[in-house]
């Protein structure tokens, strides 16, 4: 199939961006959205151009590398995956598709499709962990934890902080991010002795970052490539509750 | 040179408490006098760092990736193994040792195979207390599920996500120590060089990526946490960038090379599809616990898999080996597979692949079952596919996903350069000529967390460092190189493509040091690697500048390691007049068509010493001697 791609170029942070237009020709429907991009830079490092530059590494939806806002939507159309495991065979011959980074105060465009999320790096240290050192801990089997908890603790776990949630909120919002980790600590006994502590700092420090509030769109969930649900962001507002009135 | 190993004396039960004991301490209050650099951040990487800045140690650490949570470890799916024996069903370290060895074909170091199965348990404790939500029963106690090579159940899991969860957990420890400001992180670096400088290991040169900077760190000793090279096939299960450069350069300058042509094929990956695949997906050897392997009993049977009936079907691995079954190691699986469909008997377009089929668990259990346990396996099956695995049985083929080889280490984890250390994948140790399944993830963290925070420490107390700056001539030297050797790349401006000239490197390997080797085929390959890098160097096309950020440039530094690599690969395997473990050298083996060592020739780990480019390395042994586990056919029938 061939079809055209609008794409946002941009040499570096300080320099001005803009789109521009590529045509992709001979896509197989079988090909792998980054295989199509692979397919393009291709051809335009045997023009003497630089190819197009995005983030991307294990292609198989997990490291949580890639993203680019496709056709207006994180991830491209398709739900519950990754830029990576986003197939050709859903787009149209003759298709426009338009190409931005993640568009957020908070993770600023490095180049092209690249971006910097390194901001959500700091919001883990400000308290997205349990502090136990190496060593001196209980056996494994000491600490009972019911399925149904550990299995919800999993679900909020999964996230693969690639911050399509922030590119998909109007307000660029880091709540489903956010909630993800303070959600699956605070359903784990190993997370309580920290539990006032972490909510209050993660927030703090993503306000600091510059993401915006939640005004329950729910758009985080919709594009969510690991389809963590909002209800996490509920219990991130009752856990951040529970912290400022003890 | 001689290799000393340096295994501790005594009984193997003791071996690494004597050691432990023996080791000079360095006292809490000079921890802080000593500066480590770790390279990667991976499960061997981030918890490496994470414990030794916990210890006092000041640690740089510093990794290619935006973020330390994107390191490959993050992709491993099936699971992690300890012998706590929680299901009663005769697991002990002994056992873990034992399958280990064996499983490796007799050609690991006994005393770091002990070793690694007594602190695997300590590994899931620490894991729980970061809050790793491993998959758990209804009594809240934890769950296990078998692996290959194994008839214990003793893999714990985290869905299929196995990696990840054990991977944000070394990260949260990591960051947690870069929030207290012991560990200084730097993103997007990736190492171009080692500086040694006196004999001693003093630093790493680093190309920041965002910039294309050329920057210099300086440390009393250095960790390379690198992963594997895989990816010197280009189609690999690895991530995109992962790759030699860091261990190849440390070669260059010195460190020995254990192994090399050691590569795990795993056998159940979704096979290729054609000439623009980018990489390979590994489907977890979870599966093989439910799902069933066959072929059709006849040659080019091409009807629909299910309107083939049971008794035509040739249920291969549950026929050869009835003891062991579909949870065969995977150097036998793969094989096996191979063999098949050398035979004809393959499935799909092409041919080249063998059915994974779930009906029988479905008809014993539910799909909902099947769902519960592997969902996220066939959903990614099925986007790469678009086929329901459900309905009808998935495909699958053996491709590279590991490499057993790595930089040669001793029991402390030293290199032959002192104060370099190797950790996990990017080493040699422990997993002899194949891994068992659910032991990678164990190794990494095994070295992270409980060994180099105390053999470091005896290296440190017992070194005298002499003060150097930045601009000590080694430093600048060595950053020249790079900036030079990188502004090469650019300006050859020729006609192929970095993603080209590996393709064309990737298929000479496989065709030639794959899951069949031969003598004539590895000459022949031997032949072609150096005009291809001849090639490389006169005719490679990287646009833009090093001096910015250039993903190109990047993956052309990468492949012009690979291409150095791939020609000690194939000597290593010409060499080696065996079969073993992942080596299966076609002129040796059995009339069954199993791996035939010879281990009166070939019981020792090749470690080999650079002496330039395209010149032929000198090959040191360091010979194996087992003491505890007989060395015989391996056997799972």
């Amino acid at each position: 199939m061939n079809i055209t791609l609008n794409v946002w170029r941009q040499p570096d942070q300080k320099s001005q961006g803009q789109f521009q237009s590529y045509p992709a020709t001979g896509i197989s429907p079988d090909m792998s959205f980054l295989e199509m991009l692979d397919a393009v830079n291709t051809m335009l490092v045997k023009k003497g151009e630089e190819p197009i530059a995005f983030d991307h590494d294990c292609r198989e939806g997990i490291c949580g590398s890639c993203g680019m806002v496709i056709n207006g939507r994180p991830h491209g159309p398709e739900r519950g995956v990754a830029t990576c495991q986003l197939y050709m065979r859903h787009f149209k011959e003759g298709d426009t598709i338009t190409l931005e980074p993640w568009r957020a105060n908070a993770f600023p465009v490095l180049k092209d499709l690249v971006v910097d999320r390194t901001s959500f790096d700091r919001i883990i240290q400000a308290g997205g962990y349990v502090s136990v050192d190496t060593g001196g801990v209980p056996d494994a089997n000491c600490i009972p934890i019911p399925k149904v908890k550990a299995e919800e603790a999993m679900d909020a776990a999964a996230c693969i902080g690639c911050g399509a949630c922030v590119a998909a909120c109007k307000n660029s919002s880091a709540m489903l991010f956010v909630s993800a980790k303070v959600s699956q600590l605070a359903l784990l006994p190993q997370g309580d002795a920290e539990r006032k502590q972490r909510v209050e700092r993660m927030i703090a420090q993503m306000d600091k970052e510059g993401f915006g509030g939640c005004t329950n769109t729910l758009a985080c969930e919709a594009e969510c490539p690991k389809k963590i649900p909002v209800t996490h962001i509920a219990r991130l507002n009752r856990e951040f509750l529970r912290a400022k009135l003890t | 040179m001689e290799l000393n190993s340096k295994i501790p004396e005594g009984p193997i039960e003791k071996k690494w408490d004597n050691h432990r004991f023996a080791m000079k301490l360095v006292n809490p209050a000079n921890k802080r006098k000593y500066h480590i650099i770790v390279v990667g951040t991976g499960l061997a990487g981030a918890s490496a760092a994470a414990s030794l800045a916990e210890l006092g140690y000041q640690v740089t650490s510093l990794c290619y990736h935006e973020s330390p949570r994107r390191a490959h470890s993050i992709a491993a799916q099936g699971g992690i193994n300890a012998p706590k024996n929680y299901k009663n069903d005769g697991d002990s370290v002994w056992r873990l040792f034992y399958d280990t060895v064996k499983g490796g074909d007799f050609r690991a170091r006994e005393a770091n195979v002990y070793r690694l199965a007594q602190v695997s348990g300590s590994i899931i404790d620490q894991c729980v207390a970061q809050g790793v939500p491993f998959a758990r029963e209804y009594g809240g106690l934890l769950d296990n599920r078998s692996f290959g090579g194994a008839q214990v159940s003793r893999t714990f899991y985290a869905r299929g996500q196995t990696g990840q969860q054990l991977l944000l957990g070394a990260y949260s420890a990591l960051e947690r120590q870069i929030s207290k400001g012991t560990v200084k992180f730097y993103d997007r670096r990736e190492m171009l060089d080692l500086v040694v400088i006196d004999g001693q290991t003093r630093g790493i040169i680093a190309r920041n990526l965002r910039d294309g900077s050329i920057e210099a760190y300086i440390a009393d000793a250095v960790i390379l946490a690198t992963g594997g090279y895989g990816n010197v096939f280009y189609l690999s299960t690895n991530a995109k960038a992962s790759n030699a450069t860091a261990i190849w350069r440390a070669h260059k300058r010195g460190a020995l090379f254990g192994n090399p042509c050691y590569t795990q094929i795993h056998p159940t990956c979704i096979p290729v599809a054609s000439d623009y695949q980018s990489k390979l997906t590994l489907m977890s050897e979870s599966l093989r616990n439910d799902g069933r392997i066959w072929v059709p009993k006849k040659v080019g049977d091409k009807r629909n898999p299910r309107e083939i009936p049971e008794e035509e079907r040739d249920y291969y691995l549950e026929r050869r080996y009835p003891s062991f079954g579909n949870l065969v190691p995977r150097d036998v699986a793969s094989r096996n597979a191979k063999a098949v469909c050398d035979e004809g008997r393959g499935v799909g377009e092409t041919g080249l692949a063998v059915y994974l089929d779930f009906a029988d668990a479905i008809k014993r259990n539910s799909k909902a079952w099947v769902e519960e346990k592997y969902g996220n396996l066939f959903d990614m099956y099925h986007e790469i596919t678009n086929e329901n695995a459900y309905e009808t049985p998935m495909r699958i083929f053996p491709a590279v996903h590991y490499t057993m080889g790595g930089l040669w280490v001793d029991y402390n984890l030293m290199t032959t350069i002192p104060g370099l250390y190797v950790l996990g994948e990017a080493n040699f140790s422990d997993h002899g000529a194949n891994r068992l399944g659910a032991s990678a993830l164990m190794q990494g963290l095994a070295d992270g967390y409980f060994v180099i925070p105390y053999t470091i420490g005896d290296y440190l107390a017992s070194s005298k460092f002499q003060q150097i700056t930045s601009d000590h001539p080694s430093f600048s030297d060595a950053k020249r190189d790079v900036e030079q050797a990188n502004e090469k790349l650019v300006s050859i401006r020729g006609n192929k493509t970095v993603d080209e000239f590996h393709k064309e490197l990737g298929k000479i390997l496989w065709d030639y040091c794959g899951m069949g080797r031969n003598a004539d085929g590895l000459k022949k390959a031997l032949e072609m690697i150096p005009k291809l890098r001849d090639e490389f160097w006169k005719n490679l096309r990287v646009p833009g500048s090093s001096k910015s950020m250039n993903p190109e440039l990047e993956k052309a530094g990468r492949v012009a390691d690979y291409m150095e690599l791939a020609e000690l690969i194939c000597a290593d395997a010409l060499h080696r007049e065996e079969s073993c473990g992942g080596h299966f050298r076609e002129e040796y083996q059995t009339e069954e068509g199993e791996a035939k060592r010879n281990d009166e020739k070939f019981s020792y780990v090749a470690a080999w010493q650079f002496n330039g480019v395209g010149q032929p390395e000198t090959l040191h042994k360091e010979s194996l001697t087992f003491e505890y586990v007989k060395q015989a056919q391996r056997s799972y029938k």
